[in-house]
């Protein structure tokens, strides 16, 4: 089975944002969205969660077309987890985890008990429990990452997708969001991340999709894809892959 | 489970409040009648029991304090229930029926129905009107590119002064003695004109309007985070915007229709209950309305008998109480700012 993008096109006011996407990576992997500033990430993530206006295409994953479902059902198996959420309002940490439980809520049945018990379940997973009744103003950059996250995996989707999920975080913070992630994919979920660091993307990430001003220039798993020629294409600048020497991954060297 | 518990013990609190402030400020007035005088005067036109008070002083009981008391509950139920919609759609904590230009283009519409002589027409107009300003608006802002909350506010602006400006000439050009502080004073807000079509069009408007989007409301916890992330967790979230837009419009509408522009209701009540109870829209909504019914109660009580026989505007009074609330609630919650 595998996660597949077929003909996904985006269009804001005549620009195009996403042109003819297509992709085709294994379910039940931790798989890395990498491009420059303005490739179209973002666009792409929320095209592929069904919350963009306007786009067109398809999305199979686990043999259904994830753009044809109803948008509770697809709700219920898709997370997406945004850069820089925040709210106005006071929400205290479990309340907007809490969120993710909508897609299974009914409004004349609201609040099952199971609720609560995935919701402490996912407050546990991401390290948020212990501030879990602070309101999301009194976090730390990290913390309110954690809390995002925790909100997505109370959906239980079996497709989450980040947009730079490690975006303002301190590297330990980084590791432990991505070795989280890695868990996850190691327990049936499929990870889709937007990634900017690409020695972490090398590090953690099993299959890589590359996208440039809209489009995807390379789509395979990490060593295929992490070529010199490819990055110096892509973002423009000189890379030299190296092994890691304990864990034998690539890790990339940049110079301009 | 504790944060429902306490909504509940809220909700039967308030409930409670609300029945003993019509009981008790249907008796304050200055006609000298003793509260069970009033009270036998009501069990008597609900055809039980029999009172013993003039026509007059029935009167006054059954045709102007009983219909002006419920009145001014629906009145502050619909916009308190309408400004926390409007707060939890734009994302912005300040928004209320004034923000997007729903009062100003309800308050248009029915000064110029006044103006033209056609009374029959106001809660119409008004509504009209408090639909054409938010049409007005989500258009101005969409024109703007991605309708975000600041560009809807700032398009509510544009629209609510453009309507404010309309109404000052219409009232300029053609109003003259009597129906110029008549309509003056109803541009302030005021109940004193309530009777029992003001009670029907208010009241129906919250048993028809109110009540389907105090339960509707609850999806607007999905909003939190804005709206990609209400889609991502499986709401509509076009239809449920225009839906409970239009749902909180019907609400202005009415309600300025039979009270004027009261301001400061649909913007402090709904942020003080954020504070005291969360921010969940189940209990906020219904919290809300209740709160919002028990203080417009004693609001116009106030406005009608401070400085007997003048009227107070009701607006100004809405004004000098809730500012300073709001101020306090802000300090009170700065830490979390």
């Amino acid at each position: 089975m595998s996660l597949q993008g077929a003909r996904l096109n985006l269009r804001i006011d005549g620009h195009p944002i996403v042109t003819d996407v297509q992709f085709d990576v294994p379910e039940r992997s931790v798989v890395a969205l990498v491009g420059p500033n303005g490739a179209g990430k973002s666009s792409l993530l929320r095209l592929i969660s069904g919350t963009q206006h306007g786009g067109q295409g398809d999305v199979y994953f686990e043999g259904v077309n994830l753009l044809a479902m109803h948008r509770r059902e697809r709700a219920r198996k898709v997370a997406l987890v945004e850069q820089d959420a925040h709210s106005e309002f006071a929400m205290t940490v479990r309340q907007t985890v809490m969120l993710g439980r909508i897609p299974f809520q009914s409004v004349w049945a609201p609040g099952a008990s199971q609720d609560e018990t995935i919701v402490d379940a996912a407050l546990e997973t991401t390290g948020a429990a212990e501030f879990a009744d602070r309101t999301l103003a009194t976090l730390s950059g990290g913390e309110q990452q954690r809390v995002q996250l925790a909100r997505a995996l109370a959906q239980e989707p079996r497709l989450l997708l980040l947009d730079e999920p490690t975006n303002h975080l301190d590297i330990r913070a980084q590791l432990r969001t991505l070795t989280l992630l890695r868990r996850l994919a190691d327990n049936g979920v499929t990870i889709l991340a937007a990634l900017h660091d690409l020695n972490l993307a090398a590090t953690y990430c099993d299959h890589v999709v590359v996208v440039k001003d809209g489009r995807v220039r390379a789509v395979g798993p990490l060593d295929d894809v992490l070529k010199p020629d490819l990055i110096r294409e892509v973002y423009g600048v000189t890379a030299e892959v190296m092994r890691h020497p304990r864990t034998g991954r690539p890790v990339i060297a940049f110079s301009e | 489970m504790n944060g429902q518990r306490k909504a509940l013990a809220w909700g039967f609190a308030l409930a409670v409040l609300l029945a003993l402030s019509v009981t008790i400020t249907v008796t304050i007035g200055p006609a000298g009648l003793g509260v069970l005088d009033v009270w036998r005067s009501i069990v008597d036109h609900l055809g039980m029991g029999s009172s013993d008070l003039t026509r007059i002083e029935d009167g006054i009981v059954w045709q102007l304090r009983l219909p002006r008391v419920l009145t001014a509950a629906a009145v502050g139920a619909g916009l308190a229930v309408s400004g926390a919609i409007m707060q939890a759609l734009t994302r912005n904590p300040l928004a209320d029926p004034y923000l997007l230009g729903l009062s100003s283009g309800a308050s248009f519409g029915a000064v110029l129905v006044l103006i033209l002589g056609m009374d029959v027409l106001l809660p119409l107009a008004a509504f009209v009107g408090a639909m054409a300003a938010l049409i007005a608006t989500m258009l101005l802002a969409r024109s703007l590119g991605i309708i975000t909350p600041t560009r809807t506010i700032l398009a509510g602006l544009a629209v609510s002064s453009l309507a404010g400006a309309l109404t000052s000439l219409v009232i300029f050009w053609s109003a003259t003695g009597d129906s110029y502080r008549e309509i003056l004073s109803w541009l302030l807000g005021s109940l004193a004109g309530a009777n029992w079509a003001a009670v029907a069009i208010s009241g129906g408007t919250i048993i028809a309007i109110g009540v389907p989007i105090i339960i509707g409301g609850r999806v607007l916890d999905a909003f939190a985070f804005g709206d990609t992330s209400a889609a991502a967790l499986g709401i509509n979230v076009s239809a449920t915007r225009w839906l409970l837009l239009g749902g909180a419009a019907l609400l202005t509408g009415a309600m300025v229709s039979v009270s004027g522009a009261i301001g400061f209701v649909g913007l402090v009540l709904p942020n003080a209950m954020r504070l005291l109870v969360g921010v969940q829209h189940r209990a906020l909504l219904p919290l809300s309305a209740l709160v919002g019914a028990v203080f417009m109660v004693w609001v116009d009580t106030a406005a009608r008998t401070l400085f007997s026989p003048r009227e107070l505007p009701v607006g100004i009074i809405t004004v000098l109480v809730g500012a300073p609330i709001f101020a306090l609630l802000l300090w009170r919650n700065r830490s979390a700012a």
